[in-house]
């Protein structure tokens, strides 16, 4: 009886929360805002061309040829989209590792935004394989290519979206109401931030370690054996950048979310990244000018590389970073913003640099990707964002836990 | 911080299967094959008449479509999804002399190197092979291959990966690849490579004003199964002469041995920040 009554209750309650999460997957909100004006047609039609790829093969919508077999969705998707995302991990390094209590406001948000990344950008990585049946293989292994760089990366990007996942989960919990779920989940945290932080290391380096067997493929002026290293430094402010970013336009977009005290600290949560982001640049830049001595490149300088080379390293590096350090010192918000941006634009040049335009700087016939391909990668980046607004307006990531966690500890 | 008794055997654990794992990946890796056994072809310039047979051959035994443009001097053919194999002409210092292209069989190719599933597969005969079940179209192959030489299928809903295997099932069965098969001018010869290079080197010195004295392939890129013998100077006859002469998987060696120190290093590290500023906050939190 007593039984009977339980089962019952049980299962009015787990159709409640079934009702729930159906009624959460509603729209909320006014349709038609200018972004959804602009990304619902680029969305349908870039939906349009994957269907194309899958049915018509590769080449009925890429660029690509035989001597540049990886264009703008590995480089651009991929490589840039990923070291954009590091900001999870610098973030969960400073707050949970160093205890950093100041920065504990943006990091579910941070976190959100590298988990979604590495799901979209990685998940971008499927509609770049020419057999994507087969993408579990070196998963269930048939076989493991254990001496591959790639296989590194990719069992990482596995990982990586597992670790980040538990740490994103006590969220969930709190949104569904799951209390027991949300107890055991925190408890997970730490140890999933502790290996998520040495994947990231691995992987962020991963993927620059993806090219040094293309030695005599890449531009001597960005290839050079510490391409991993490289990659790494960068992912620290790039990460950053993307997190000052994001920041400033998510507090505008979703300011009715935050409370006022989170609004007042945000601008000193700015500045101690601005600070961070000068060290690590200054880091990366003694590092260049490093290889590029070592390696003796001073007669690639006089060519149009050369100057590409230089406006890639003063003007997005140098002087972004003399920005970053001025504005923090004079404590002018907008300055660490410009700055932002400019590193996030050194990002990006740098990697396609690596990847797309150093590729085969010397081919006779450039690889140029097509409208085609840039519309499938805007498409990949606005459902992200799509994905990420259904979660903010949902659960409490910008805005305060409910109140039963507090009286929970 | 301290360390209990049972944090201690953790990491004791880890470290130690960390090593015992990881040095057994170094010793399979830093030992290829010993090179005794590859089989390999010897492509002597000096004896091709650009007839062209190699290609049919190829095409025949591949079932690709037969062959249609000639070889002509200035007009350089590559190799791509519908030829595995090309001749071209080139007119060099010391006259006109056509050039076999191919997939060079290194002996420790890039490509199978770079393959996450092995479908790139360096056998123990020595040809580099191709197998569908694994591949999954990531073209990792191509970015690492100094030579160029997998292409693909770029206009197929289910694409392969296309090259030369030096006709390994015809190997398995106890023949010659076709090419060398077909060869009308007996320019290609096939042996073990020990054998080729000896071979390479005999003609050399026997007839020393009829070749360059170099044998392209026995160091490039580590050294390669396909061995040319060449009567021009390499770099007048399309050949790149900028690759390294250490294999290219060497290149990412140094940075796949770091991954498993940093596995244990790292969560090591960590662990003590987070348990040394654990304890800094609760104090400070103690004061306020």
């Amino acid at each position: 009886m007593n039984n009977a009554a339980n089962l019952v209750a049980k299962d009015n309650q787990e159709k409640a929360t079934w009702k729930f999460i159906l009624g959460e997957l509603k729209p909320k909100g006014k349709w038609l805002t200018p972004f959804n004006i602009i990304s619902i047609p680029i969305i349908i039609l870039g939906i349009v061309l994957i269907v194309i790829r899958f049915w018509k093969g590769l080449g009925s919508v890429t660029n690509l040829t035989q001597e540049v077999p990886w264009g703008l969705w590995i480089g651009f998707d991929v490589v840039t989209g990923v070291a954009f995302a590091g900001g999870a991990y610098v973030l969960t390094f400073m707050v949970y590792i160093l205890n950093m209590k100041k920065y504990h406001s943006i990091v579910r948000v941070t976190v959100l935004n590298g988990f979604l990344a590495y799901v979209f950008y990685a998940g971008a990585l499927l509609l770049d394989l020419g057999r994507p049946l087969n993408v579990v293989n070196p998963i269930i292994g048939n076989n493991f290519g254990v001496s591959s760089v790639l296989f590194l990366v990719a069992w990482h990007f596995l990982l990586y979206m597992v670790a980040q996942l538990i740490e994103f989960s006590p969220t969930i919990a709190e949104w569904l109401g799951a209390k027991r779920a949300r107890k055991i989940l925190s408890g997970m945290t730490i140890a999933a931030v502790i290996f998520g932080i040495t994947l990231s290391t691995l992987h962020q380096s991963g993927l620059g370690a993806l090219y040094l067997m293309a030695k005599e493929k890449i531009h001597p002026l960005w290839y050079s054996e510490f391409i991993p290293i490289m990659f790494f430094v960068s992912s620290i402010f790039a990460g950053l950048s993307m997190v000052i970013f994001e920041g400033s336009i998510t507090h505008k977009v979703f300011s009715d979310q935050i409370s006022e005290k989170n609004h007042h600290n945000h601008n000193t949560i700015i500045h101690g990244l601005a600070k961070i982001c000068t060290g690590a640049m200054f880091a990366y830049l003694f590092l260049q000018i490093l290889v590029f001595i070592h390696e003796k490149h001073w007669n690639l300088i006089n060519t149009g590389m050369g100057y590409w080379y230089l406006f890639e390293i003063i003007g997005f590096v140098l002087i972004p970073m003399l920005l970053f350090f001025f504005s923090y010192r004079k404590n002018n918000l907008l300055l660490i913003k410009v700055a932002a941006i400019m590193t996030m634009i050194g990002i990006i040049l740098n990697r396609l640099n690596v990847t797309v335009i150093g590729f085969k700087w010397d081919a006779a016939v450039r690889y140029v990707p097509t409208w085609m391909e840039l519309v499938v990668t805007l498409t990949v980046i606005f459902i992200e964002i799509w994905v990420f607004r259904w979660v903010i307006n949902r659960m409490p990531v910008l805005r305060e836990s409910p109140t039963w966690v507090k009286t929970e500890r | 911080m301290s360390i209990n008794r049972r944090n201690f055997f953790k990491v004791l654990g880890v470290t130690g299967l960390t090593l015992a794992t990881g040095s057994a990946l170094k010793a399979k890796t830093a030992s290829p094959e010993s090179e005794k056994e590859f089989s390999g072809i010897l492509f002597d310039s000096t004896r091709c008449l650009g007839c062209q047979s190699c290609e049919k051959a190829c095409a025949k035994v591949n079932n690709l479509p037969k062959p249609t443009e000639k070889p002509e001097v200035g007009v350089i053919r590559e190799t791509n999804e519908t030829r595995r194999t090309v001749i071209n002409t080139y007119n060099t210092s010391k006259g006109e002399f056509s050039i076999k292209k191919q997939c060079m069989h290194c002996n420790e190719p890039a490509c199978a190197a770079a393959c996450l599933t092995q479908a790139m597969y360096k056998t123990k005969e020595g040809p580099v092979i191709w197998r569908a079940d694994k591949c999954m179209g990531c073209r990792y192959c191509m970015v690492s291959c100094p030579f160029d030489v997998p292409k693909f299928e770029y206009h197929s809903s289910n694409p392969q990966i296309v090259k030369c295997t030096m006709c390994y099932d015809r190997l398995l069965e106890g023949k010659i690849p076709a090419c060398v098969y077909a060869c009308t001018g007996d320019a290609l010869h096939f042996g073990t490579r020990k054998e080729l290079i000896k071979e390479a080197r005999r003609r050399i010195q026997e007839n020393p004003d009829d070749y360059e004295d170099h044998i392209y392939g026995e160091h490039e890129a580590g050294g390669t199964s396909f061995l040319y013998l060449t009567a021009g100077p390499i770099n007048e006859l399309g050949f790149k002469n900028t690759l390294q002469n250490s294999s290219y998987p060497s290149l990412t060696k140094g940075f796949l041995y770091s991954v498993p120190t940093i596995f244990v290093l790292w969560p090591s590290i960590l662990l003590g920040i987070y348990e040394a500023t654990k304890n800094n906050n609760s104090k400070s939190e103690s004061h306020e």
